[in-house]
């Protein structure tokens, strides 16, 4: 838990000289930046739990069409993907994706004890814990502290949003969240916040107020940043308005420039639909179908489809059956989606949900969350995942 | 510094929620045990409970008195929605009452206490009566013996709900609540097997809850046969466990250990946990006793143990409160901060609590706490918005918002129109000379010293007149690194 005295001493020298000496620290990012080559992760976060029997919908199951009376979506207004499945029909572009194979979909993902209220199974996802532990730190921020140990600012991993997700917050390092990168600039950048910084002498011992003081340097260092790099090639490609087109566009131009972020955490909701099911996930949907069309346009025309890879995540799925409000109530396993144009295999790449096997109305999970989260960080971001996750999990052949 | 001054509100600052701003005058003057014997004798009146449940719900719960369990089967669909959208907000009437009674009461040893029992019993049910049971239950135990709390508490509806004990039954042992009684509640990870839990989770089967709250016995899903747990063999009860975990000093040493480090320092100083640990179970686990060893000791005031605490978000807040005296048009943008910065009472993020210290720190959490004291200030407006609370909104509207749906789409809205009432703040200074005020302030708002010199923080200073300099002072500590400590 607690940094290394000599190792702090050393970051907080660096983040001081960030302010005086940007030239030398240009020169210490190149470094940093080498190990793990340059693939990059965008995480999306369904938040709310969404319901993924209506989002890869399993049009031949006779079970699905007589527990949604109401909710199930016909055959024919589905995407459709193969003989057992369809899409969404909001998800038109994803449709597109899949076609291209740059779309492949995980189902049945989940863990064990599955857990239904959204903050604790969010938790789990988030720290990649077991459900009968608890974690106080997330598996992007320990992938952090592995990445950034020793330096001055922890933009490794960014969380668009105006609250830092417990996904990016590591045992010694934090990732940052911002909204926009100008934003938080120009609120970091107060001339007192400098001065502070400036007046505090190096050799602290190492406390709380030094913590704080490093994630105060962190941030006015890694806000320039951000900032500085933001405005290097800023794509021109038209978003939507939307929260989350706003975001991608954001990510977009940050993945184009020199950045030496590797993890991307975006999300979406909210996607808990107990009434009114239809119109929410639709206009939901609808807004993820318009701002990814941009950002992969975005992506390819910079030819960096091959090097990114997006995951989308919800912390449940939802009931099978659905309820008297229009709606569904928490579940448990779930699909994902995994888009890239570096993937090694495509199109659904598991067996459709067991609907005839239910445990108290729910999928029963297939596949452990983590394989998942190891198969990324190993594979993709040459991590250690073993050392991340604390367990070794059994690897999957999507990339 | 005033060593004296010092001591004196770190002891208002680990007591309670730090020194507030109608005593700033004692706080030279008055000697460290005085202060404490009359934070004390204050803390030990029988508190107010709260009742903030709204009359028809409560009358909606009443009327369906001879309910199963847990299920509220007997309500319509939209009785049980009505429940959990009024549950919400009067929650969130709760949380506002009892932030305000931190911020008012003498009694800040008790509040300070319940709200280190509010993180070790940490519960969500989103149901009001629920919650509030439990908060009532803590209130009135916080300095009395943790049997009792103990017993209290693993009865109360809302930990018998969020750790499911309802549908913990013979044939069907359902473990959360005997794992986590182990685990979080009294002698902690590492000092019980997998049978212990087994065990003593069939000892628990049948201990349900009503719709209104009530403990439930219910013998014909009481599993009882013949249990084993921690070398006791026979027709065990869930008393029976609990006072067989009150036996192990391992208890009474991780209770102390977690109090040390809420109260006194996250480095724990082992040797004086177990003399203290020794004493609490010697004393038959007298919460009051223990809290005087604590604060009447001398190790509490080494500079080791001063101003070394990252202050939580409701102790940040709540302080702010006391030392600026503030009129805010609309509390409720408490619940925005406290959203923000990540401690929303009554939402722990699970059942172990919040994790505090470090952990309440981030880039986003510590510019924001650093940003408020000028947005209270100029009634400014907060640009930050908070995450959604799935669990809380139910999928309907945020609840923080609900009376101005304005403020979802324009997060960049005047949040806080609140007026600092400066006179009952600068009358502290009226014996102060000029030259002496930067350092009085500073002394007054940090307990660890802030490393600018005034002379470099002139540019910073409003010095158009005494009164403009004395606020833009405190505005500017207020909004420093230090004063996230005590």
């Amino acid at each position: 838990m607690h940094i290394n005295r000599r190792k702090f001493i050393h970051l907080s020298s660096l983040a001081t000289s960030t302010l005086m000496l940007p030239k030398f620290l240009k020169a210490f990012e190149g470094t940093s930046s080498l190990d793990g080559g340059n693939k990059v992760l965008v995480v999306l976060q369904l938040s709310g739990g969404n319901d993924g029997l209506n989002t890869v919908i399993p049009i031949r199951n006779e079970i699905y069409y007589r527990e949604r009376p109401v909710l199930s979506i016909a055959k024919e207004k589905t995407l459709s993907l193969n003989e057992e499945a369809g899409l969404h029909p909001s998800l038109t572009n994803l449709k597109t994706l899949y076609d291209e194979g740059e779309l492949a979909i995980l189902n049945n993902v989940g863990y064990p004890n599955p857990d239904r209220s959204h903050f604790r199974s969010m938790d789990i996802w988030q720290t990649a814990s077991n459900s009968d532990e608890y974690l106080n730190s997330g598996w992007l921020g320990r992938y952090l502290d592995a990445q950034c140990s020793g330096c001055s600012k922890p933009t490794q991993v960014l969380e668009m949003d105006d609250m830092l997700s417990l996904a990016l917050s590591g045992e010694q390092m934090k990732g940052i969240a911002l909204r926009d990168p100008k934003r938080l600039y120009e609120t970091s950048q107060d001339p007192f916040f400098k001065d502070v910084l400036q007046t505090r002498k190096n050799e602290q011992p190492e406390d709380s107020a030094s913590y704080l003081y490093k994630i105060m340097s962190e941030t006015v260092s890694g806000a320039d940043y951000i900032f500085q790099q933001s405005k290097l090639r800023p794509t021109t490609t038209v978003y939507p308005n939307s929260e989350i087109g706003k975001n991608l566009k954001t990510i977009a131009s940050l993945i184009s420039s020199d950045i030496n972020t590797r993890v991307y955490y975006v999300s979406l909701g909210s996607f808990d639909t107990h009434v009114g099911q239809q119109a929410k996930q639709e206009k939901l949907f609808s807004d993820l179908n318009d701002a990814i069309k941009p950002f992969i346009d975005d992506l390819k025309a910079n030819h960096r489809f091959e090097d990114v890879l997006m995951m989308s995540f919800s912390e449940f799925g939802r009931r099978v059956s659905e309820n008297a409000s229009g709606g569904t109530d928490h579940g448990t396993a779930n699909n994902m989606f995994l888009i890239s144009g570096g993937l090694k295999m495509k199109g659904v790449l598991n067996d459709m949900p067991d609907l005839s096997n239910l445990r108290e109305g729910d999928l029963i999970q297939q596949m452990d969350f983590k394989r998942v989260y190891a198969t990324l960080l190993n594979k993709w971001l040459h991590a250690d995942d073993y050392k991340i996750l604390g367990r070794q999990y059994e690897y999957l052949n999507f990339i | 510094m005033n060593l004296n001054q010092q001591k004196n509100q770190h002891l208002w600052w680990r007591a309670g929620f730090g020194p507030p701003a109608d005593q700033v005058n004692e706080l030279s003057k008055q000697k460290p045990e005085a202060l404490f014997h009359s934070i004390l004798k204050a803390s030990e009146k029988k508190p107010v409970l709260f009742d903030l449940a709204d009359p028809d719900l409560k009358e909606l719960v009443m009327e369906n008195l001879p309910l199963a369990p847990g299920k509220m089967p007997g309500l319509k669909p939209e009785e049980k929605q009505m429940i959990r959208k009024q549950s919400v907000q009067d929650i969130s009437k709760l949380n506002i009452r009892w932030l305000q009674e931190m911020t008012v009461s003498p009694a800040q040893l008790l509040e300070k206490m319940s709200l280190f029992w509010h993180g070790h019993f940490a519960s969500k049910t989103v149901n009001i009566i629920y919650d509030q049971a439990l908060l009532n239950v803590i209130r009135s135990n916080a300095l009395g013996n943790f049997k009792d709390l103990l017993f209290n508490v693993s009865k109360t509806a809302s930990m018998i709900q969020f750790l499911n004990n309802n549908q913990n039954k013979k044939g069907h042992p359902n473990e959360n609540f005997a794992r986590e009684l182990m685990e979080l509640f009294t002698i902690g990870r590492g000092h019980y097997t997998e049978t212990d839990v087994k065990e003593s989770a069939r000892a628990f089967t049948g201990w349900g809850t009503n719709l209104q709250g009530d403990f439930n016995f219910r013998p014909r899903q009481h599993d009882d046969g013949i249990k084993t747990f921690f070398g006791k063999t026979g027709n065990l009860t869930g008393e029976d466990i609990l006072g067989i975990l009150l036996e192990q000093k391992q208890t009474a040493i991780f209770i102390t250990r977690k109090i040390y480090k809420f109260f006194v320092n996250e480095m724990v100083d082992e040797e004086v946990v177990s003399k203290l640990a020794a004493r609490f179970y010697d004393s038959g686990y007298d919460i009051r006793g223990l809290m005087i060893s604590i604060f009447n000791s001398s190790w509490f005031y080494d500079q080791k143990n001063i101003g070394t605490q990252i202050k939580s978000p409701v102790v940040w807040m709540v302080g702010m409160r006391r030392q600026l005296p503030l009129e805010m048009q609309n509390p409720a943008d408490q619940l925005i901060l406290e959203r923000l910065l990540g401690q929303v009472l009554f939402s722990p993020p699970n059942v172990a609590g919040w994790p505090g210290g470090k952990h309440w720190i981030d880039s986003s959490s510590l510019m924001l706490r650093m940003q408020v004291p000028r947005i209270i200030s100029q009634s400014d407006s907060i640009l930050s918005k908070p995450k959604d609370d799935d669990d809380l909104m139910m999928g309907m509207h945020d609840h923080v918002f609900f009376n101005n749906p304005k403020k979802i789409n324009n997060p960049g809205v005047q949040l806080f129109q609140t007026k600092i009432l400066w006179n009952d703040y600068i009358k502290n200074f009226n014996d102060i000379t000029d030259p002496e005020i930067y350092t009085a302030i500073h002394d007054l708002l940090l307990q660890k010293t802030f490393p600018m010199k005034e002379n470099d923080m002139i540019k910073y200073i409003d010095e158009s007149d005494r009164e403009r300099r004395i606020e833009s002072i405190t505005i500017r500590l207020m909004g420093t690194p230090e004063y996230q400590l005590c």
